[in-house]
């Protein structure tokens, strides 16, 4: 065994981390999820030319052919800087998907520019009426002549607002929660049929809400086979979520260092308040809770390249769910130790904290994907 | 023992509900139930109609102006109040500075200032927290130096609620340096208009104004304005923190909560199906649900007690602030969990009475949806003010257990 990071893993890091503290301080992020586009087109660029953006896909199609290890490094930097840019939207679930289940041809045409940064991508697979099951899809895809009809509604799309394409999941047989008749299509934003109410969201970054009427694709637009979507899709989620775990764990981990900085220099009493033994349990715990988010972290990033898809699955919704239960006592003991400063919006205390909830509350949350996780250990 | 309500209790419980019903304004009750923004005018309206029904401080003895209401017919009022929409009553106002009126306060003082706080014509605030002291509130720097007729205030007080509305700011002030830091502590009442007097927002977690620093730069303040004897304010600040802690419980306002929260998650669906089929959720629900049927017990028993003794708040109070605060957290943060990916939007206008949701959002981000991740984050804050709960644990230990 071995749980190091790797020799380029650790440059990799080292890099993002001088870009965020030369680049992407507190005050520029805090702009930067002010403005119109929502994060920085600057700072994509960059991640191009650092080769980020060409991290997980195939050398044949201009990638680096890096594993879920090298995301989670990745991810916990996006993590610590709060970074904003749609990595996860484009590179690892939308990127991912292409990868695992598009045409060769749409592989060529979409990857490369995915890695030079030309092009991004939102994932548009959730409903409201699903909650968090990737199988409940009301909405429709019809077979005709030269293509596909699609129509349908589909909520709370991260990134949505600056992807140049959807995926989108529609149901081309079966009834609305079955698992089989869901097909995947590419759609261009700017597609005659496809309306978009964009708004903010909770941590900063962008997300809208679609609705397809009419909406007419080629047969080229079909990733993978129509009507089994359902498991590629799957396997696409579970990437990102093991990269959110990552970028939980280097949330902790800001957190925690701010908390003990903070125990360590704030006064009260005539003492610096790291004194008080009820002060120094509750940082114990915290630390604790950070080193198995790093464990559960590395487990679900292993996880992503194993070959059993069912103990993946299952890792890694035992991951989410325990990232989501620790990551919610730290993030909240966080704000507590730092009393009313963790409350107010021009401390980076109360972004980590939103980043940790909304973290939870996306691609299933703690209960759900303790379901999962315990649901199929009744099974075994 | 006996947990049933009096005939007497129930009819005034019918009387409330029905002075309710037909004096609160649609506006204000959607405002509220809806979770949008409550304005200055709203609440203000509402107190001016309470006080013509005689209602302007249930609580307070009838000598002062008040309704002499027992613990139980205040319980009734803040439960039926709560439960039908009705905006909260001023705390700063009615159960912080005008309590120490009554009890330390002189004569002219009362006078002027407890009937203009009954009518809703003053809006008060309050200057205890600086940026150095928190927690260790007796540390407190703001100055108050004596001349003549007057007092020249110095200092910055921060994490002041809704100064920024504020008649008047009821302040700790730092009028000796000599002895030991409690003993040099007085309670001064400061017109906010006063020269010298600025306040600048703090934006907190979910992006409101709620909270203010507040400065004061060479500040005349009429000697008159001394509440009690100079150098005794900690003595009143403590009564008042008591009276503060008492009421953070928001028993009524939890009781709304809860029923919303399972409106929620009768709601919103999860594979189709309404949310509150998941036993896991229901649960969870559950256990908030049980926490508050006691502590609804807990908060009657510890303010019955302290009636019937004519005493101001003990340390139980401390019970009653943990408890209250870790409820309404909960109550918050289940409230977001129910709604899914609906939780991730951050739509500022939609906290406005009069958003009208696009129609592709209208169907499942529902009238209740915006305000719920801000209201989750705000919440985190109920366990640090009025004393974090760690502050409690302490006075729980030093005077309850004497340890």
């Amino acid at each position: 065994m071995d749980f190091r990071y790797s020799e380029e893993q650790l440059a990799l890091q080292e890099t993002l981390q001088r870009f965020i503290s030369r680049d992407y301080g507190f005050e520029r992020r805090r702009a930067l999820a002010g403005s119109s586009l929502g994060f920085s087109a600057e700072a994509w660029r960059r991640y191009a030319e650092l080769g980020l953006l060409a991290l997980p896909f195939p050398e044949a199609f201009g990638g680096l052919g890096g594993n879920g290890v090298d995301t989670m490094a990745v991810m916990e930097q996006v993590g610590q800087g709060l970074l904003l840019e749609p990595y996860l939207s484009t590179v690892v679930l939308c990127g991912g998907l292409i990868r695992d289940a598009a045409s060769e041809a749409l592989k060529q045409s979409i990857l490369p520019q995915i890695a030079a940064g030309k092009l991004r991508m939102a994932l548009a697979a959730y409903e409201a009426a699903g909650r968090y099951d990737l199988a409940h899809v009301e909405s429709t895809a019809v077979r005709d002549g030269s293509g596909w009809t699609l129509s349908g509604r589909k909520s709370v799309v991260l990134d949505a607002p600056s992807a140049d394409y959807f995926l989108v999941s529609a149901r081309s047989a079966g009834a609305v929660a079955e698992a089989e008749g869901i097909s995947l299509f590419l759609v261009r934003h700017d597609t005659p049929g496809v309306t978009m109410f964009a708004y903010p969201t909770q941590s900063g970054g962008r997300a809208a809400d679609l609705e397809l009427k009419d909406v007419t694709v080629s047969c080229d637009a079909v990733i993978g086979a129509p009507g089994r979507a359902l498991e590629i899709l799957q396997r696409a989620v579970d990437c990102a979520i093991a990269a959110l775990c990552g970028e939980v764990l280097g949330i902790v981990t800001a957190l925690n260092q701010a908390t003990l900085n903070h125990l360590k220099t704030r006064k009260q009493f005539g003492v610096v308040i790291g004194v008080f033994q009820a002060l120094q349990h509750r940082m114990a715990e915290m630390i604790i809770a950070a080193e198995q988010i790093r464990s559960m972290a590395i487990i679900a990033a292993v996880h992503v390249d194993s070959k059993d898809a069912a103990a993946s699955r299952r890792a890694i919704a035992g991951a989410k769910a325990y990232v989501g239960q620790a990551s919610r006592f730290v993030g909240q003991q966080a704000v507590q130790l730092h009393g009313a400063m963790g409350v107010v919006d021009d401390v980076i205390i109360s972004h980590y904290f939103k980043r940790l909830t909304m973290i939870d509350m996306s691609l299933g949350d703690a209960d759900y994907h303790l379901a999962r996780f315990s649901d199929t250990a009744a099974m075994q | 023992m006996d947990l049933n309500y009096t005939p007497e209790e129930e009819s005034f419980r019918a009387e409330v509900r029905a002075f309710v019903a037909a004096e609160l304004p649609t506006e204000i009750r959607d405002k509220v139930i809806l979770g949008r923004r409550v304005g200055k005018d709203d609440l203000v309206s509402w107190q001016k109609a309470l006080y013509r029904r005689g209602w302007g401080a249930g609580m307070w003895p009838k000598r002062f102006g008040g309704a002499g209401w027992s613990v139980v017919q205040q319980h009734i009022f803040e439960e039926e109040s709560a439960a039908l929409g009705a905006p909260i009553q001023l705390p700063f106002s009615l159960r912080m500075v005008a309590p120490v009126l009554m009890a330390y306060g002189n004569a002219a003082q009362q006078q002027y200032f407890l009937p203009r706080i009954l009518s809703g014509e003053d809006w008060w605030c309050q200057g205890y927290s600086e940026p150095g002291s928190g927690s260790d509130l007796a540390s407190l720097r703001t100055s108050a130096a004596r001349q003549a007729d007057h007092y020249l205030v110095n200092g910055q007080k921060t994490w002041n609620t809704l100064g920024q509305h504020a008649d008047w700011i009821f302040c700790l002030v730092r009028t000796s340096s000599e002895a030991r830091p409690q003993q040099g502590i007085s309670f001064l009442l400061i017109d906010m208009k006063t020269p010298g007097v600025s306040v600048r927002p703090i934006i907190t977690v979910e992006g409101e104004h709620e909270i203010n620093d507040i400065f004061f730069d060479n500040v005349k303040v009429p000697v008159e304005n001394l509440v009690g004897e100079e150098n005794k304010g900690w003595t009143y600040a403590k009564f008042l923190l008591g009276h503060e802690r008492t009421g953070n419980a928001g028993i009524g306002n939890c009781k709304r909560g809860l029923k919303r929260l399972k409106k929620i998650a009768t709601t919103q669906l999860m594979n189709g199906r309404p949310l509150i089929e998941d036993s896991r959720f229901r649960d969870r629900i559950a256990r908030v649900e049980l926490e508050l049927t006691a502590l609804e017990i807990t908060n009657l028993r510890v303010l019955s007690a302290d009636a019937s003794e004519s005493r101001g708040p003990g340390p139980e109070a401390s019970i009653l602030k943990i408890k209250g605060s870790e409820i309404i957290q909960e109550i918050a943060e289940l409230q977001m969990h129910a709604l899914g990916h609906d939780a991730l939007p951050h739509i500022r206008e939609a906290l406005d009475l009069d958003w009208a949701a696009p129609p592709l959002f209208a169907q499942h981000y529902g009238d209740y949806a915006p305000p719920l991740s801000g209201q989750y984050f705000n919440q985190r804050k109920t366990t640090i003010y009025a004393g974090s709960t760690e502050v409690q644990k302490n006075i729980i230990s030093k005077l309850i257990l004497g340890l």
